[in-house]
């Protein structure tokens, strides 16, 4: 027990247990190539940190995780920094589009349950659509070892105009369909306070056909920006970013997510699909027993202002 | 918000108020009670774990109790409540108590109930339930009473109200001394320790003392930059994140 006061939170934790979540979250931040924000804004919340404060403050830890990851990857020559820009553009306009819903969602009440209802909805979607597809990859790897199938299958979305050449990924695609994907994380971003890796991962993998294992490095290159800017607005118009609680997760993180890459090169492509999508539906699967399920107690308290 | 610079301002005011004592319910003869903290600021430090403050005090004679009462800075609290829509558990009805204490804890030599009588527990709020809660909107009693009850329990829970009355010991005929007990969560500001002299269920002599809560050190001054200069605090953040996370990476790659 290494009891540290949070200035910002207002609050005393177990540095050591705050250090181990860092760390284990990191380690599959570093496996998946996600950030692992939808696992640790439930967990900071669970151990009693302010929503606001653990939104804001894991967006801090979430630019060093992923600039460290990113690194590893880099060595690898695992990063389309190309890609990555491009999907960032969109990022931007997707961010932007977020923060003005969010206004909207606010003024009528019942943001939470959005945020809430969005969790779970994506989460469960892609975490199942991702279960499906890797469960079928590792029957067919069991079934037989050489009947290869098309390079890529092109379906509508690759006849879009505004092509492009990604030599890094090996894709000639229009430029619209990265910069849409990164529209949609940044959406996410600003509407659940998540890096949205768990979602970037797939649409990447799936919709843009890019190799598997330039997928993890471009995506956190990508994360890098969208945190560190979510880390700004926070801090800047919330005051709710609290540095020593991300300095704690962040120790944590950078180490976990240094295992976790290189634990990333045991696995298969698809059974380190597998892995993720049954965490990520499981947290789905927990989030929406809460929203269905009888709370301990139907009374909830705000102290102070709200906003 | 210049909350922070009131609670200065108050910490040094403390010393002046401390010997003040405030009589009520008796008329002007020698002074029945006299009671004081062993110290008037909980300092909040980067190794803070909540912390207790000892009282104590003297009585004109036997035969009276006393009672512990502290409170600590006033705040609106708004209580929800979830219904279940549709099969989901959503916030529906509120309502928002202005003048909230953020802190509650009582402690007597006895019994809440055979000491005072519901008038002077009432009047006074001697005990968690007395605490008085306004609400702007009008609400029907009985819902009143559960948003009310509803307030109080959360408060419990998070260790800030105390669930059960405390001990206020006598060591011999008059003097008499008790621990108050802070949890690590306990918001800065000034707090009101009150001490009532009680004989017939009736106050007979009472005196308030303040107590600061007040961040210090390193915690003070990080909440301080992050109030005062949120952009600066933000690119720091930003920075350093940025910094923290390449140096790790380079170092484990050279591993």
């Amino acid at each position: 027990m290494l009891q540290i006061y949070l200035p910002i939170a207002e609050m005393s934790v177990d540095a050591l247990a705050v250090l181990a979540m860092g760390g284990a979250v990191g380690f599959l931040s570093g496996m998946f190539g996600v950030g692992g924000g939808f696992l640790m804004t439930p967990l900071l919340i669970f151990i009693g940190v302010p929503p606001a404060v653990a939104v804001g403050t894991q967006a801090n830890q979430l630019v060093a995780a992923s600039v460290s990851g990113v690194l590893a990857h880099w060595q690898r020559g695992n990063v389309d920094v190309k890609l990555g820009l491009v999907m960032l553009a969109g990022g931007v306009f997707g961010t932007t589009l977020g923060v003005w819903l969010f206004g909207i969602l606010q003024r009528l009440g019942h943001i939470d349950i959005t945020i809430s209802l969005s969790y779970v909805f994506f989460l469960g979607v892609i975490g199942f659509l991702m279960l499906i597809e890797s469960g079928r990859a590792m029957l067919r790897r069991r079934r037989t070892t050489a009947t290869r199938g098309k390079l890529h299958h092109h379906i509508w979305l690759h006849g879009l105009p505004l092509k492009m050449r990604f030599h890094r990924s090996k894709l000639y695609i229009s430029a619209l369909l990265p910069a849409a994907i990164g529209a949609i994380g940044g959406l996410l971003v600003a509407i659940m306070g998540i890096g949205g890796g768990f979602m970037l991962v797939p649409a990447m993998i799936y919709l843009l056909n890019m190799p598997t294992g330039l997928v993890a490095g471009t995506s956190l290159f990508q994360i890098i920006f969208t945190t560190a800017v979510a880390t700004l607005l926070q801090a800047a118009t919330n005051q709710t970013v609290d540095v020593v609680l991300a300095l704690l997760l962040l120790v944590g993180g950078v180490i976990g997510a240094q295992f976790g890459t290189k634990a990333s090169g045991y696995l298969r492509g698809e059974q380190a699909r597998m892995l993720l999508a049954v965490l990520v539906v499981s947290v789905a699967g927990k989030l929406a027993w809460d929203l269905f399920a009888r709370p301990a107690d139907v009374f909830s308290i705000l102290v102070g202002v709200p906003g | 918000m210049s909350l922070r610079r009131i609670v200065i301002a108050a910490a040094a005011a403390v010393g002046a108020l401390a010997g003040m004592a405030l009589l009520a319910a008796t008329t002007a003869h020698a002074q029945r009670l006299v009671a004081d903290l062993t110290s008037h600021l909980i300092a909040i430090t980067t190794g803070f774990t909540g912390t207790d403050v000892v009282l104590f005090g003297t009585v004109d004679g036997p035969s009276s109790d006393v009672v512990v009462v502290v409170t600590g800075p006033r705040t609106s609290v708004t209580v929800r409540r979830k219904d279940r829509v549709a099969g989901l558990w959503l916030n529906q009805e509120k309502a928002v108590f202005a003048q909230v204490p953020t802190y509650y804890a009582v402690a007597a030599t006895g019994p809440l109930e055979r000491i005072a009588s519901t008038f002077t527990a009432q009047r006074h709020q001697l005990g968690p339930e007395n605490i008085r809660l306004d609400t702007g909107r009008a609400l029907p009693a009985a819902e009143l009473t559960a948003f009310r009850s509803a307030l109080v329990r959360n408060q419990q829970r998070a260790g800030l109200y105390s669930t059960a009355t405390g001990q206020v010991a006598f060591l011999g005929d008059r003097l008499f001394r008790t621990n108050l007990h802070f949890p690590a969560n306990v918001h800065t500001g000034l707090y009101n320790v009150e001490v009532f002299q009680i004989r017939d269920g009736e106050v007979v002599s009472a005196q308030t003392t303040p107590l600061v809560v007040a961040k210090v050190g390193f915690s003070a001054e990080v909440y301080e930059f992050g109030r005062n200069q949120p952009l600066a605090y933000g690119i720091a953040a930003t920075v350093g994140a940025l910094l923290i996370g390449w140096a790790t990476g380079v170092a484990f790659r050279k591993m």
